[in-house]
């Protein structure tokens, strides 16, 4: 027999983990708590200062409109793309995946010097515009961890009892796929688009390369002259990151998977 | 972006952009990105390892185990420019760990040569969401790992060390060279948080792509996607390695 009480290196090994994990953010908990007169803690001057600042409602505004935009328009494209391929083409699974992958080989960094270029004679409704340019370049980076979501979902449903139970009551292809086939996959559907919320929230590289001004942007633009609204405003960020996945995990009502991790670095 | 990699200035073919990025300064700047990718992935897959392991072995409570994943699925998630001011606010030269050991350890780091405003710092902070991706890419590898094949070994008079060096170590590993993969990539594409820290103390290749494309002085979009592709070469020849350690490593996945 095993022993089955908890064994000391576990111990030490859970407590460098949790040094680790935790110091940085009480760090920034007690950073943002200082006072720019005296550089000692504790006051929530930063706190006020950013509900007080109209650019800090702007940005944040402007980041979560994105997210909608992108969830949207994914779900739009994603989800009868799915669908078609789980249902009439099973041999296109494999290029689906394939394709999931090529934002790994190309990462944001090198996705905007390609697109930058690419939409260069693009009109500048689309180019010059946050929710043009920026939210079809989302759509893009979000697509792996949408797919990923998506194709779990539609394999855990037998889609064709379903589909033929569905026409043959009458319904037509929309019919099918909206009142049938939705409800259904609402799981994985919120699963990717929670995911794609966080990704867009904190998505800094390609933003400030074609110089929108989105939330990460600002915390940047906060952090290069006012360091204590910075620390406030990063821990902000990082519960938006815990807020959407906790909500994952409560539609999910599991484990988070490695495709469950989005590239916002 | 490959076509334009190709061009000059006047939009006619050349090589030139794409044999400049071979030579000095443009080299050192692969190689350091590239040491650093493989120092904090090595770093990662070996903490990541033993984290995982500590919350993933018998006798450890099971809600250590939910802790600790639902915290690395958030914390892989929390990059950028937020994490690079948590570093700052942390190890900066007026964080609060280095106010506090100056001011009660009397020890300040940044008179024993750290900064995090450096390749240390980067690597530091990088760790934070390197060995989260660990946690998360493992732990399932790791419940592959059968409580059954231990018995058995110990049944048959192996040691720990030969448990692991005959069984467990042979078994695991092209998961944990798919996920050294995986975390190299990660670390080697990483932009927003090395820009954080230290935009100016660090010459990483996607640092001086962004140099080049937002319009500085020294704008030059050609050598930017002449860079970019060099990146792009880099990441595709890890996923021609990745693809088939995903399937071996896979086999023993339950």
């Amino acid at each position: 027999m095993r022993r089955r009480r908890l064994a000391p290196s576990a111990v030490v090994w859970l407590l460098v983990a949790a040094a680790f994990f935790l110091i940085p953010l009480l760090a920034t908990l007690l950073f943002s708590f200082r006072s720019i007169q005296t550089n000692r803690c504790c006051t929530g001057a930063a706190y006020s200062l950013i509900v007080h600042d109209h650019q800090f409602w702007q940005t944040i505004r402007l980041s979560f409109v994105l997210s909608l935009e992108t969830i949207a328009i994914s779900l739009l494209l994603f989800v009868p793309t799915v669908y078609w391929v789980h249902l009439k083409l099973p041999q296109l699974r494999p290029v689906l995946g394939f394709m999931a992958l090529v934002p790994f080989v190309v990462p944001p960094i090198i996705l905007v010097v390609g697109l930058l270029n690419l939409y260069k004679g693009a009109p500048s409704w689309f180019y010059d515009k946050p929710y043009g340019f920026l939210a079809t370049t989302y759509v893009i980076l979000a697509f792996p961890y949408m797919y990923f979501a998506l194709d779990a979902g539609f394999r855990s449903i037998d889609l064709h009892t379903l589909t033929e139970a569905s026409q043959s009551l009458g319904a037509s292809w929309g019919t099918t796929l909206l009142r049938v086939i939705l409800p259904n996959i609402r799981v994985a559907a919120l699963g990717g688009s929670f995911l794609t919320l966080a990704i867009v929230m904190g998505e800094f590289t390609i933003a400030s390369l074609s110089t929108f001004k989105t939330f990460p942007t600002y915390i940047q633009f906060v952090n290069e002259t006012q360091p204590y609204e910075a620390a406030a405003l990063s821990l902000l960020s990082f519960l938006i990151v815990w807020a959407a996945m906790l909500a994952l995990l409560l539609v999910g009502r599991g484990r988070l998977r490695p495709a469950q991790v989005a590239a916002t670095r | 972006m490959i076509v334009g990699a190709f061009k000059n200035a006047h939009g006619g073919a050349t090589t030139e952009h794409v044999r400049q990025i071979v030579h000095k300064p443009y080299l050192d700047e692969y190689w350091l990105s590239i040491k650093i990718s493989l120092i904090t992935a090595g770093a990662g897959c070996v903490l990541g390892l033993a984290f995982a392991y500590a919350v993933v072995r018998e006798g450890t409570p099971r809600f250590l185990r939910t802790i600790l994943t639902t915290f690395s699925g958030v914390a892989a998630n929390f990059a950028g420019i937020p994490l690079a001011f948590a570093f700052i606010a942390t190890l900066g030269t007026i964080g609060v760990v280095t106010t506090f050991m100056r001011d009660h350890l009397g020890f300040d780091p940044y008179e024993h040569g750290f900064t995090i405003f450096g390749q240390t710092g980067v690597e530091l902070t990088y760790l934070y969401f390197q060995i989260p991706l660990m946690i998360l890419v493992i732990a399932p590898a790791l419940d592959g790992l059968r409580a059954e094949w231990r018995e058995a070994a110990s049944n048959l008079g192996a040691s720990a060390w030969q448990f692991w060096r005959y069984v467990g170590i042979p078994v695991l590993l092209p998961s944990i060279l798919g996920a050294f993969i995986l975390l190299f990539g990660n670390s080697f594409s990483a932009y927003a948080t090395a820009y954080g820290i230290a935009a100016n103390g660090i010459a990483l290749v996607p640092i001086t792509i962004g140099f080049y494309y937002s319009g500085n002085v020294l704008s030059d979009p050609h050598l930017a996607q002449a860079l970019a592709f060099g990146m792009f070469v880099v990441l595709a020849v890890m996923m021609i390695l990745y693809v088939p350690l995903q399937r071996r490593s896979a086999r023993w996945m339950r």
